[in-house]
């Protein structure tokens, strides 16, 4: 019973970092209706860059919301850059763009940071709490990732900025034709993925470690989250990472045959078993396609 | 007028990417032009060879091992219209499937290639039923997972007694047969060369006959090919499964010719090379597999000539602005150039 | 009066394929100018062409400035109000979150908030759908939350793609009868396309007839609505 409590609290504390991933997918995906396979690459950088701030002495509690500004500045950047000049062209284009990004933020971190893995930090400290059955940076990873996670709700919800940005990604047209400048609610998306990225790279670092690939597993988890809530659905896109999360820890620990090395294929299993059985994902809405 | 945009966005279809074939007035001065272009290559293939060390000779043969894994990709995706960033894991099944073969049963090593290209058009038709569901990015995100577990899965325990885990397999280049005055990478080449021509061949023919011509269907509209009395669920499965056929052949060869395999030569980075290389030949153009090859095969080496620590990036950049200069690849930019040259003369 | 909306040697294509071929026409300030036509005469795009959202070449002045090569969400910011063909509802979004997305460019909540209540005045349909999600709503309701979110930008100048399609004659005349009020009580200009020319001419002052991307005849409405030859030829009533 112990073993299974700790099991859930485990999923749910890594769940956080999946919906955290998740949702910077949906967010990009809503505006530009593509996947950015560099989401994990562009999170593995901001968290190098929050090393290096510790590495200099900086405290913790400027560190983060110093990395969140500088990740956001840097998403917006990647967009306008990058991605804005591409426009519409195909799908494929845009595919090679994203692997060329992944190459060039791969390879910048492994340049200036090498490639050895450094341990990390949690912004918590050691220790556990309840007889060890949850630590102490469980407990912050939960309180954190819920934190960012409201926070997001009531600023889509209740902002009107909020509101610019779902109107602007559910139909562009229309938005502008209410005046809204469509173009920077997409840079404003790409700039809160990047910080959303920033902040689960940060939290997850104390548990994998610090090296340039270490988000790549951890991007397919928040692919499978995405597409287990449905990738048109932010709400859904949490709760999918949140479930994959519980899934793989669960699984792991309960299915022997899975063990530790069948973790990440389940991520594959997942998203395809929920693609074939259900395209739109748990929350998804189905969008009728014209011949 | 909101249906409209929506769908325009979500239903980009990738036939959008694909090359269709020049005009029929200028059809006649292109297919002179690409004919005599396709003997200059061929005389060049022949005489390769015999003029580079044997290093070159080794770069050049995985050059065109990538060029028939990529074309494998260009039926699926240029002509068919799917998606995959897996294909890499088609790729270590043909391997695989030489390595073990050779390395367990001690078979001949011209034999695994039509037994690797066997079951991987079983893999790739089987793979290819539940992608029947899938379209566009869900498609392109399915076989993303695919290409970053494939490492995995060839860890796993149960499976150690053939694959060696993590260790990998370790294969012995064959001479060349009949005491024929080549040495083994040059042998390898001519292998490889052939079975690239075959391959090109037959690719060619597929695209030109009825089933080519049913597969495009597909790809430019699925619904209306659908009510035209097309088979689509097979026809699509049938291309996953010819796609993988020439991508696992290709990964048989590789095996061969590298002489080691293990889980960690097939990462995604092997995938996503197949695509990148896809995209720069030419989306639909079967000869830009060969530029393709190419671009995957040397261009990550000139990048490391210009930075040794910063390769990742220039590749990366490389990629990059070569999807801003030429979005429809090689293939697009000659088409452009042929239309335009043919126009020229017609004007004349 | 002068004018509000001046639109001389308007051009448009989509591609290579020309639509529009130089088209004059104007609105009054406070007046209600309509395009009438057969489908495919080009009004659509007339609208299109107007917002930006179409590759366009003319001169358009609209309150004196050159709007011709502005994008779409400047011209939207300066006053200019378009209810799009297909009415581009937010689906996804509330009936009130449509209404705000229609104040997007405005800063004063108070203001915002007297002109909910003044839409929801006009439209008490809508008051009961505010919490409901705008793709729910039948075809009339939608139309009229497209015509709400257009006045709630405050604007000087709506452009109207056919507000009748698709409605009931009743609900026709009681769409009518309320931008009739708009236009009276806030003094709004109107560019209103229509195929359902016997409805529009009723309200419109000024009236051109567009035929396969061409003006083939304009004046006050009462003149067009008059002419025997024009209603047989050109508006088919």
């Amino acid at each position: 019973m112990e073993l299974l409590a700790q099991q859930l609290i485990t999923g749910i504390a890594t769940g956080g970092i999946y919906a955290c991933m998740a949702l910077a997918v949906v967010m990009i995906y809503q505006a530009i209706h593509h996947l950015n396979f560099a989401q994990g690459e562009m999170a593995m950088f901001s968290t190098f860059i929050a090393w290096q701030m510790l590495a200099w002495g900086v405290p913790y509690w400027l560190v983060i919301p110093l990395t969140v500004v500088v990740s956001f500045a840097g998403g917006v950047a990647i967009e306008r850059l990058v991605i804005r000049p591409l426009g519409d062209a195909p799908v494929l284009s845009h595919i090679v763009v994203f692997i060329g990004l992944f190459a060039i933020i791969n390879s910048l971190a492994g340049f200036i940071w090498d490639f050895t893995i450094k341990p990390f930090p949690s912004p918590f400290g050691e220790g556990s709490q309840f007889g060890g059955l949850i630590s102490n940076h469980q407990i912050g990873m939960i309180a954190v990732t819920m934190t960012v996670l409201v926070m997001l709700f009531l600023f889509f919800q209740y902002t009107r900025v909020g509101l610019a940005m779902r109107a602007a990604a559910e139909n562009p047209a229309s938005a502008r034709l209410v005046g809204i400048r469509v173009g920077w609610m997409i840079a404003l998306g790409w700039g809160m993925a990047a910080a959303i990225g920033a902040v689960a790279g940060i939290l997850i670092a104390p548990i994998v470690f610090l090296e340039p690939n270490m988000m790549l597993s951890i991007l397919l988890y928040g692919f499978a989250g995405a597409v287990l809530g449905g990738l048109t659905s932010p709400t859904g896109a949490v709760f999918g990472g949140f479930m994959v999360g519980i899934i793989e820890n669960l699984a792991g620990t309960y299915i022997p045959e899975i063990g530790g090395e069948l973790k990440l294929p389940i991520a594959l299993f997942l998203i395809v078993t929920v693609l074939v059985f259900k395209p739109t994902g748990l929350f998804g809405r189905t969008v009728v396609q014209r011949v | 007028m909101s249906a409209n945009t929506t769908t325009t966005a979500d239903g980009q279809a990738p036939a959008k990417q694909g090359v269709s074939l020049p005009q029929p007035a200028a059809a006649t001065s292109n297919a002179k032009i690409m004919r005599t272009a396709g003997v200059i290559l061929l005389a060049i293939g022949i005489a390769a060879p015999f003029l580079s060390g044997n290093f070159l000779i080794f770069q050049l043969t995985m050059m065109m091992i990538y060029a028939i894994a990529i074309l494998g990709l260009n039926i699926l995706t240029g002509i068919n219209g799917q998606f995959s960033l897996g294909h890499g894991a088609f790729y270590a099944v043909g391997a695989y499937t030489a390595a073990i073969m050779m390395d367990q049963f001690g078979i001949g090593y011209l034999w695994t290639l039509p037994v690797a290209g066997i079951i991987c058009f079983v893999v790739g038709f089987l793979f290819g039923l539940p992608a029947l569901r899938l379209e566009g990015v869900y498609l392109a995100l399915a076989t993303f997972a695919l290409a970053v577990v494939t490492p995995q899965l060839f860890k796993l325990s149960p499976f150690e007694h053939w694959t060696s885990g993590v260790m990998g397999i370790v294969i012995s280049k064959p001479d060349a047969p009949f005491g024929l005055p080549l040495n083994p990478d040059q042998w390898l080449y001519f292998l490889t060369f052939a079975i690239g021509l075959l391959a090109y061949v037959c690719a060619r023919n597929l695209v030109g006959s009825r089933t080519g011509r049913a597969l495009m269907a597909i790809r430019d509209n699925p619904i209306a090919a659908g009510s035209m009395g097309v088979n689509t669920p097979l026809f699509k499965s049938l291309a996953f499964g010819v796609s993988a056929l020439y991508t696992g052949v290709a990964g048989a060869l590789g095996a061969i010719v590298v002489q080691y395999i293990s889980p960690d030569s097939f990462t995604f980075t092997l995938s996503v090379a197949l695509v990148v290389g896809l995209v720069v030949g030419g989306v639909g153009w079967l000869p830009g597999a060969l530029f393709g090859g190419a671009f995957i095969m040397f261009v990550p080496n000139i990048a490391e000539e210009l930075s040794k620590g910063l390769s990742g990036a220039v590749y990366g950049l490389i990629m990059i602005l070569m999807m801003y200069a030429i979005p429809t690849g090689l293939g697009g930019l000659l088409k452009a150039a042929l239309t335009a040259l043919s126009k020229r003369s017609m004007n004349r | 009066m002068s004018k509000l909306l001046e639109v001389t040697g308007l051009h448009a294509s989509y591609g290579d394929f020309r639509v529009l071929h130089g088209l004059d026409f104007s609105v009054e300030k406070g007046g209600i100018s309509t395009l009438l036509g057969a489908n495919g005469a080009g009004k659509t795009t007339t609208l299109r062409a107007l917002c930006g959202m179409i590759k366009r070449s003319g001169t358009i002045r609209y309150d004196g400035n050159d709007i011709g090569s502005k994008a779409t969400e400047e011209i939207v910011r300066m006053g200019v109000a378009h209810v799009p063909e297909g009415r581009g509802t937010f689906t996804g979004l509330t009936t009130e979150e449509n209404l705000e997305c229609g104040a997007m460019t405005r800063s004063s909540r108070a203001e915002i908030a007297r002109d909910m209540e003044q839409v929801y005045h006009w439209f008490p349909r809508l008051r009961e759908r505010r919490a409901q999600q705008a793709g729910t709503l039948s075809g009339g309701e939608q139309q009229m939350l497209a015509i709400a979110r257009a006045l709630m930008l405050r604007p000087r100048l709506m452009l109207l793609d056919e507000p009748s399609f698709g409605l009931a004659p009743m609900i026709v005349q009681e769409m009518f009868s309320i931008l009739r009020k708009v236009n009276e009580e806030e003094d709004v200009a109107m560019l209103i396309v229509e195929q359902n020319a016997g409805v529009v001419l009723e309200l419109a002052d000024t009236a051109f007839v567009l035929e396969t991307g061409g003006i083939v005849m304009s004046g006050t409405a009462a003149e067009i609505r008059d002419n025997e030859t024009i209603r047989a030829a050109y508006l088919g009533y």
